[in-house]
């Protein structure tokens, strides 16, 4: 019996190796099952739980095209969080579940969003850092091996190319603007950029799960590698706004090609993963809510939708 | 966790314009029919996707077995005699 | 007449901006993902009306004048939308009913305003009638399901409808304005748009298992800029960043 799990986990690896893609009905090892459930409900509960800073700015868009283009912004999110729950829900998981994971602590989601949105700027800064980390992240999960997950990916990235330019165009337009705006994009990219560059997870040397992710291709290139795509693309955009980096240890090296950077503080970092960021408990206690709110919503769709089944049997039988 | 029933998973396919075929988009949840045709509608074509929607309960549809992948389908491997390319003719031939 | 020309396109305008505000305060907080979307579209179908109507009422205004300086701009007193529309979510009940009571009025109006002899008007009552047809059918439904559903469900949407209920009459209350644009074939006909309203909106209300209110009246004039004390919260919020920073671009 041993054998033959081995067997079938080699003849698995071997479908990968050769570029296969893994999809659910397929044979494939528990471990396998289990850290894509844990991953895909990750990217999954980032999704809906972003939605909070920014839809926290919905009501305050300071103009009809900007409320509209936030709104449509926001709503995407939900789309996404809902693709990404139904690639986890082929693994053999409800989205109760899901939501249950996440509402009790249990299920982590990117602690980008435990931090609060102080300004209208901080919606432009978070379009275009978060949106543009997460970019890197989801551009390269579109080759990612389980075939659900990667199709989420691909939709994902097509309709969110517009979200880092919208983020883009704020900023640029702050930049353009008054000395009242300018300082309101500078305090948010001071506020966002650290918190944006931690989004690509621990070091490669504490990240724990990196080896089988890369050999499952979930992941295809490590959070240091990500996090030096991000740092490279993003400071010259930063010069074309016209604002500074709050990195004094910032410099182009022209040896290695990339930017050098200063330390980064991963004991901010682990304490809002553990909960003691600035709004974990708010936008925890804003899921929670909305979900208990819409109970009774959920279990009268389903009551009338069952009356409405037996309606219609007893009308056959008659 | 609420042991209540939740919505069931429904099959969204759509047929982007007509002429073509309605291909799988994803799938979403929804207690009945009408729910899941309007969830399809703003979940799937915000972005003027589509021109008709077909939601199928999931549990309806019946799916092949990939374990069974080798009788199903490598059957039809060896059967070249299928495809136009297995038959020799003459380059000057036009038209066939 | 110019001027009363603006002023009828804010009355349509700003219905779709209060209602459009309340809708959107409730992105991300739906009873599921399907659902937040759904209202979401909503919300960005009445904004997109909303900058239709504005965008001709500005040019009606020259100067200045620009859709954002009408959204943001302009003190309660100077809003014309209907009592109804301000009211807040309370709950999903609250929500779809407001919606329901709202949508059965607005889809007739569209109607008549095809017909406008103002070629904007009856243009964008041509487009809008798409989109307010989808959400009579999305409201109509859910209030069925929530009527129909369980205890509970019928419990709290007739508990939003005997609230919502009474601000029913004032989509019907005829201003001097309202009056003239009838006349001069630009504007609807309210009363009898009122003979449909009811008639729809009672079959629906009993095909739901709801029982219809009393007829109720209460003093609403929100068309005469006279609101209830939850607009000057919604115009807070709104206009919270062209007050604090005027004449700036966004």
């Amino acid at each position: 019996m041993e054998l033959d799990i081995n067997k079938l986990e080699n003849d698995f690896q071997a479908r990968i190796d050769a570029g296969e893609n893994i999809e659910p009905k397929s044979w494939m090892p528990e471990k396998y099952r289990k850290t894509h459930i844990r991953q895909i409900s990750q990217h999954g509960h980032s999704e809906i739980v972003g939605m909070l800073p920014e839809g926290n700015w919905i009501t305050r868009a300071p103009s009809l095209r900007r409320k509209v283009g936030l709104l449509a912004k926001v709503q995407d999110e939900a789309g996404h969080g809902l693709y990404l729950y139904s690639a986890a829900e082929t693994l053999g998981i409800s989205r109760d579940e899901l939501f249950h994971q996440l509402h009790t602590g249990k299920a982590k989601y990117s602690s980008i969003f435990n931090y609060p949105t102080l300004s209208w700027a901080d919606i432009g800064a978070i379009g275009w850092l978060v949106d543009g980390a997460a970019i890197i992240n989801q551009v390269m999960l579109t080759r990612t091996s389980y075939g659900p997950y990667a199709r989420a990916m691909v939709r994902i990235c097509k309709e969110e190319s517009f979200h880092q330019r919208q983020g883009y165009e704020m900023m640029l337009t702050l930049c353009a603007g008054t000395p009242a705006q300018k300082e309101m994009a500078q305090d948010a990219l001071n506020r966002f950029w650290w918190p944006s560059i931690m989004m690509f997870g621990p070091r490669d040397e504490e990240s724990p799960h990196t080896e089988q992710a890369m050999k499952w291709k979930i992941k295809l290139k490590t959070n240091d590698e990500l996090r030096q795509q991000f740092i490279d693309i993003t400071v010259p955009q930063a010069e074309i706004l016209g604002l500074t980096i709050p990195d004094p240890d910032l410099k182009w090296n022209e040896e290695t090609g990339h930017y050098d950077h200063g330390p980064i503080d991963w004991d901010e970092f682990w304490q809002v993963v553990k909960g003691n960021g600035r709004c974990n408990k708010e936008r925890l206690g804003a899921r929670v809510k909305a979900w208990d709110d819409g109970e009774w919503v959920r279990d009268a769709a389903m009551a009338f939708a069952e009356k409405k089944e037996k309606s219609k049997e007893a009308k056959k039988a008659s | 966790m609420s042991t209540k029933k939740e919505w069931p998973i429904w099959e969204v396919f759509i047929r982007s314009k007509n002429g073509l075929e309605h291909r799988h988009a994803g799938s979403l949840h929804a207690a009945d029919a009408e729910m899941a045709m309007e969830n399809a509608r703003d979940v799937y074509t915000r972005r003027q996707e589509g021109v008709s929607l077909w939601v199928v309960e999931s549990k309806h549809i019946v799916a092949s077995n990939p374990e069974a992948n080798g009788e199903m389908f490598a059957p039809a491997e060896d059967k070249v005699y299928r495809h136009p390319t297995f038959y020799e003719l003459p380059i000057e031939l036009k038209h066939m | 007449m110019e001027n009363k020309l603006y002023d009828y396109i804010l009355s349509l305008g700003d219905n779709s901006l209060i209602l459009g505000h309340r809708l959107s305060e409730l992105c991300g907080h739906g009873p599921s993902l399907e659902t937040d979307i759904a209202l979401t579209n909503i919300s960005l179908d009445l904004y997109g009306q909303v900058r239709n109507y504005f965008q001709y009422a500005a040019e009606l205004a020259g100067e200045d004048a620009s859709e954002d300086s009408i959204a943001f701009l302009r003190t309660d007193r100077q809003h014309k939308n209907v009592w109804l529309v301000e009211q807040p979510n309370e709950d999903f009940g609250h929500v779809i009913c407001r919606q329901f009571l709202f949508d059965s009025f607005h889809m007739p109006l569209m109607k008549q305003l095809c017909e406008s002899k103002d070629e904007r008007i009856s243009a964008i009552a041509k487009k809008s009638i798409k989109e307010s047809s989808y959400h009579e059918r999305f409201s109509s439904e859910w209030m069925k399901r929530l009527g129909a559903g369980t205890e509970v469900s019928n419990q709290k949407v007739q508990a939003a409808l005997d609230h919502l209920y009474p601000f029913v009459n004032e989509f019907f209350q005829e201003t001097p304005l309202d009056k003239e644009m009838k006349e001069n074939g630009i504007g609807g006909d309210l009363p009898a748009i009122k003979e449909v309203y009811f008639k729809n909106v009672h079959a629906l209300l009993l095909e739901a298992g709801l029982t219809i209110p009393e007829p109720d009246w209460r003093q609403t004039d929100g068309k005469l800029g006279y609101h209830s004390e939850h607009l000057g919260f919604i115009l807070a919020e709104l206009q919270y960043m062209q007050r604090s920073y005027p004449n700036s671009d966004w």
